[in-house]
């Protein structure tokens, strides 16, 4: 049941570099460069920003005010390689290792509650891999969950015995899912992947009624949340203080105010990248993380920010449709799962930097620092090109 | 390249996978939109906001301007003190919030380590005086009377004193030359409040937190130029308050100054004889209600006659305005404000009000001219005018039989004033005239007179006494008559006694029932001054000044030019009339001439011997108010070509017997009048009014020329004779 995926080494006799890099059929003409490109426009964008950031915050930086410019392009580099690894092994030859990397994910979400995890900012969500590295698994689950799902949902409409997922399929891949995101705990993170579940299942072409209950199941949490009080007052406050910052003047609503400060006072061309005084005055905490946006907003202005959402918005539409172009359903899933994930996180990311969606702690593709949220949205443009080194060349 | 076919994938995936993608889009829109909407939209007001977030601003106080005399005598000043300042945000960046410096400071300055404590605590809602009402930014002073060797030592160990500055500053100080503390003329200053900057922020003088600014007298009128524009520096901060560079800043820029038509050296004379009289008559037994007379109060008004410049102000009980320099105690405030105060800070020159008595006289004349009786006929001073039962009696009794108006103001006659008082009520329809019908003769020339209106003195919260005629006696009623009626009955329910209760009483039921009709006996009372009508010592000045100008109501005025602080722009406040006398001029000089007679023959006359008439002849009226249930108070109103001057003093007997001996020292100063009525000029301080402002140096200094101390002091501390 396993298909290969295709191999340059199979075409004919050996030729130059040159003339094999630039054949026809050769992998680096069959790779969608503006899916390449437009997360490299969007990672270098992001290191600029993250210099701006940091370059005053000396208790981060420790004296050096470029560090964080080049651990953010090392990011990039890292994760370039990684993409290039993900498209030399090929989407499809993951089906097999999947349980494989199903249970490293696990072990090392696990791992975060032994003395190996660490906790930054209130959240145990990081991993001590080396001193002064650290890795938030949680960021991995994501594409574990799309890849794992994937796996199972296209198993049978693959192989051609069904023309949609089994009610029996469907449930295997929700718990399968279930598992990790029950263990990840971290707000932003389970929002994610219930969206990307979401996605999933819509692309699976799962039963209308499986994607309408898992909407409900979603509302019906929200409400157990809300009317059983599972929350206390404060924490509420803390999740509408986006819409109302004086529910929580000195918390949340202080740094959604300060956000939307910074990104109101760039107007049409910004101050200029370093000239933001919001942002050398550090008035917006997590400035290079979850609010980088904001250091766009105010040095770069409404010209600067707008190009990153149109940046996103090509790589949404090369996504969109190279899951539309795959010939299989597997690597449907795969190219929608990544659409599901890269839309809402760019979404919940700038739209709390702009005060229209909660403060959860999710990094923007490519623009935030971090290291392992770097790692894996190019393992996700990975993904893509590989679905889209698949597809049939057109006659 | 349409491969879908190949794909093998049903419609249902295809059609989800359209809709995930417009959803896709349409995200990124609303965040397109919302970007749209904070920075093009609403930028401007963010932008502004990010302004306030990152800028803190330090003031540099500009030094306020001086106040000087006519001769260019400072009489409100800066003076530099040795200012010990903490920096807030230096103390709070230490491990202790800087305590240990603190402890230290105290140790050296000499004071306790809770009132260094105190003194730069914030001020907020729970906080009590004292505390930092300023900026947190700015350095708050801890002490202004340090030595030099304080000052050394916190500038010498600066290690040991991080944060704190020891730097001499410019504080107010009122120097009071020749003693004369002229306090409530001068007024005083204190911070401002939060809701002060509010007021002013959208104004052309927009104040700071940490701005000082007039609270009463002169330093409140002329404030706005006094003050100047204080400095300002912007620092760039970030979230910890830490400096992050300069923005852009403004240099201060000091106060104008003020020059008055105030003379120092006459105000010490006016100040001082006025405290002589007020405890002379403290020596003496009433005879009505056979105590001591009171003297609680007081005020005098030297002004030119031919512009209206005061020249000397003096209310008394005063104080020394230097009290407020520096923040006040709460001891000190209590001694100023309390209820067992007497009210220092009340200026009773043109706050207070009283009944004029007899001085009231040259109005009724005027009325009574306006209403067609001739100045030279005959009216009769009988010994008392009666009216049903009740019988108006003349001062002492003493009748004078037919006179003129001249000699009725010569001798004070009462009961010509009650005729003609009680005439004009039963011209003007008596209790109840027909609409229209009351001319109100009398009370029209009062109002004209000036009285029951402020003069428009260039002093704050002036009072506007009353006329009581007709419509304010109705509106009176009407504001009053369910307090009186409660009263009324009240003591019928308990049926009140004897004593003041049972008077009280009687009173409360006749206002309660009739209060709002002006009735005979108010107006016979009111032509001799007395009764409702309330005028205060500012107004009586401005028409006295007025009958001596030939009828010109000029406004008050204490400032007389504002100087820029390189004394190159000089801004002359020139004198300015809001009314004339309602008499013709034949009447003014008839007036005159009576009052003349006053002062050479009349009830003036005794304190006026071997005054030289004939160089400067002088004119005068006294005048002896009744207060229910109090001493009478003293007016004397007098006047020469030059200037006029009021003195009244409160529960201190008649016009001449208390404010006379006291009135003639003043005339003495100003003319140079020796004891024997030689006119000295060498000695005189003020023969004529000074119309050229001091001498403004090149530099804008302004050279002062003072009087000669000795001979100030010789006038001031003049015993009555």
């Amino acid at each position: 049941m396993s298909v290969h995926s295709f191999d340059s080494s199979a075409y004919g006799a050996r030729k130059s570099l040159w003339a094999r890099l630039t054949a026809r059929d050769s992998l680096a003409r069959r790779l969608d460069w503006t899916l390449m490109l437009t997360p490299l426009a969007l990672s270098g964008l992001g290191a600029l920003l993250v210099w701006s950031a940091t370059r005053n915050r000396t208790e981060l930086t420790g004296g050096d005010p470029d560090q964080y410019l080049f651990k953010h392009a090392l990011n990039a580099v890292i994760g370039i390689a990684l993409a290039v690894a993900v498209v030399w092994v090929g989407h499809q030859r993951l089906r097999s290792v999947m349980p494989l990397l199903y249970v490293l994910a696990l072990v090392l979400i696990g791992l975060v509650y032994t003395p190996l995890g660490a906790t930054i900012n209130g959240e145990r969500a990081w991993l001590n891999v080396a001193p002064g590295l650290q890795i938030q698994p949680s960021e991995f689950i994501k594409v574990t969950i799309i890849i794992g799902m994937a796996v199972l949902l296209s198993a049978k409409v693959d192989a051609g015995d069904r023309e949609h997922p089994d009610h029996r399929t469907v449930a295997q891949a929700l718990a399968l899912a279930a598992l990790p995101v029950a263990v990840v705990g971290d707000l932003g993170q389970v929002m994610v992947c219930a969206v990307i579940i979401l996605g999933v299942l819509l692309a699976s072409g799962a039963a209308n009624r499986w994607v309408l209950g898992l909407v409900l199941a979603g509302a019906a949490g929200a409400v157990a949340v809300w009317a059983f009080g599972l929350l206390d007052q404060y924490q509420l406050n803390r999740f509408a203080a986006f819409a109302n910052p004086a529910l929580d003047p000195s918390g949340v609503g202080y740094n959604t105010n300060q956000a939307r400060i910074a990104i109101g006072s760039g107007g049409l061309f910004g101050t200029g990248l370093f000239q933001g005084s919001q942002t050398t005055g550090q008035f917006v905490p997590e400035q290079q993380t979850d609010f980088i946006f904001t250091v766009a907003g105010e040095e770069l202005g409404f010209v600067g920010g707008s190009l990153i959402l149109l940046l996103l918005g090509v790589v949404l539409w090369r996504a969109c449709r190279i899951a539309r172009e795959a010939t299989d359903l597997y690597s449907t899933i795969i190219a929608a799962g990544v659409v599901a994930w890269f839309a809402f996180q760019s979404f919940e990311n700038i739209g709390m930097s702009l005060g229209i969606m909660p403060v959860a702690g999710l990094p923007l593709p490519f623009v935030s620092y971090g290291g392992t949220s770097m790692f894996a949205v190019w393992i996700a443009i990975g993904l893509l090109q590989s679905v889209r080194i698949q597809r049939p060349l057109s006659a | 390249m349409s491969n879908i076919p190949e794909t093998g994938r049903t419609s249902r995936v295809t059609i989800r996978l359209i809709g995930i993608q417009i959803l896709v889009f349409s995200l990124l829109l609303t965040l397109g939109g919302r970007l749209w909407y904070l920075q093009i939209r609403n930028g401007d007001e963010y932008q502004e906001e990010a302004a306030g977030n990152h800028v803190q601003q330090v003031v540099q106080p500009a030094p306020r301007g001086t106040v000087y005399d006519a001769r260019g005598v400072p009489i409100a000043d800066s003076e530099t003190r040795l200012v010990v300042s903490a920096s807030r945000t230096e103390l709070m960046k230490m491990d202790d919030d800087g305590e240990a410096v603190l402890a230290r400071v105290a140790q050296v300055l000499g004071m306790t380590e809770e009132e260094v404590a105190h003194k730069i605590r914030l001020c907020d809602a729970e906080t009590p005086q004292p505390c930092w009402n300023g900026s947190p930014y700015q350095p708050i002073p801890i002490s202004d009377e340090a030595t030099t060797q304080q000052a050394l030592t916190i500038r010498e160990r600066a290690e040991d004193f991080p944060g704190i500055t020891a730097e001499p500053e410019a504080v107010r100080y009122y120097p009071a030359p020749y003693g004369a503390v002229t306090s409530q003329v001068l007024g005083y200053l204190s911070p401002v409040t939060d809701a002060e900057v509010q007021e002013a922020k959208d104004t052309d003088s927009p104040l700071l937190r940490s701005d000082q600014i007039g609270r009463s007298g002169i330093e409140r009128t002329y404030d706005t130029a006094l003050r100047g524009d204080a400095g300002v520096l912007r620092y760039e901060v970030d979230k910890l308050g830490r400096v992050l560079g300069m923005a852009e800043s403004d240099e201060p820029v000091a106060g104008s100054s003020l020059v008055t038509s105030i003379d120092a050296g006459v105000q010490a004379v006016v100040e001082k004889q006025l405290d002589l009289a007020m405890k002379t008559a403290r020596q003496q037994v009433d005879q009505i209600t056979g105590r001591p007379y009171e003297a609680d109060a007081g005020a005098a008004v030297v002004m030119e006659s031919k512009t209206g410049r005061i020249v000397a102000m003096a209310s008394l009980p005063d104080y020394d305005p230097n009290v407020w320099v520096g923040g006040i105690d709460s001891e000190q405030y209590a001694e100023l404000t309390g209820e067992n105060s007497n009210y220092p800070l009340l200026n009773r020159a043109i706050q207070g009000q009283a009944a004029p008595g007899s001085i009231f006289k040259v109005v009724s004349s005027m009325g009574a001219v306006n209403a067609g009786y001739a100045f030279d006929n005959t009216y009769n001073c009988s010994s008392s005018y009666s009216l049903g039962s009740h019988s108006f009696k003349n001062f002492e009794s003493t009748g004078h039989g037919p006179i003129t108006l001249g000699d009725a103001l010569k001798y004070s006659c009462n009961t010509v004033f009650y005729r003609l008082g009680h005439q004009e009520w039963q011209k003007d329809g008596g209790l109840d005239p027909d609409k229209g019908e009351a001319d109100e003769h009398l009370y029209q020339a009062a109002r004209k007179f000036g009285l029951g209106e402020r003069t428009g003195i260039d002093l704050p919260n002036e009072v506007t006494g009353r006329v009581p005629d007709r419509q304010w006696k109705r509106e009176y009623w009407e504001a009053n008559k369910e307090s009186w009626c409660k009263t009324a009955e009240a003591a019928k329910a308990g049926d009140g006694e004897d004593g003041p209760s049972a008077y009280v009483a009687k009173l409360a039921r006749e206002n309660c029932l009739e209060g709002m009709k002006l009735r005979a006996g108010d107006s016979i009372i009111y032509a001799i001054g007395q009764g409702d009508l309330l005028v205060t010592p500012i107004q009586m000045a401005t028409g006295y000044a007025a009958i001596s100008n030939g009828g010109t109501l000029y406004d008050p005025t204490i400032g007389k030019a504002v100087i820029s602080p390189d004394g190159r722009r000089i801004e002359e406040i020139k004198p300015s009339a809001h009314g004339e006398l309602p008499a013709d001029d034949k009447t003014i000089r008839q007036i005159d001439q009576a009052l003349r007679s006053v002062a050479t023959d009349g009830t003036a006359a005794w304190r006026f011997t071997d005054w030289p008439h004939e160089e400067i002849p002088l004119r005068a009226k006294t005048g002896t108010a009744q207060v229910y249930g109090k001493q009478t108070t003293s007016w004397l109103a007098t006047y020469t070509e030059d200037y006029t001057v009021v003195m009244t003093i409160s529960q201190a007997g008649t016009g001449s017997g208390a404010s006379g001996p006291a009135v003639r020292n003043i005339y003495d100063a100003l003319y140079g009048v020796g004891e024997g009525g030689e006119i000295d000029r060498d000695r005189a301080l003020l023969p004529e009014p000074r119309e050229a402002l001091p001498k403004i140096n090149p530099d804008g200094t302004i050279e002062a020329a003072p009087a000669r101390p000795e001979v100030v002091t010789a006038w001031r501390d003049a015993e009555f004779g």
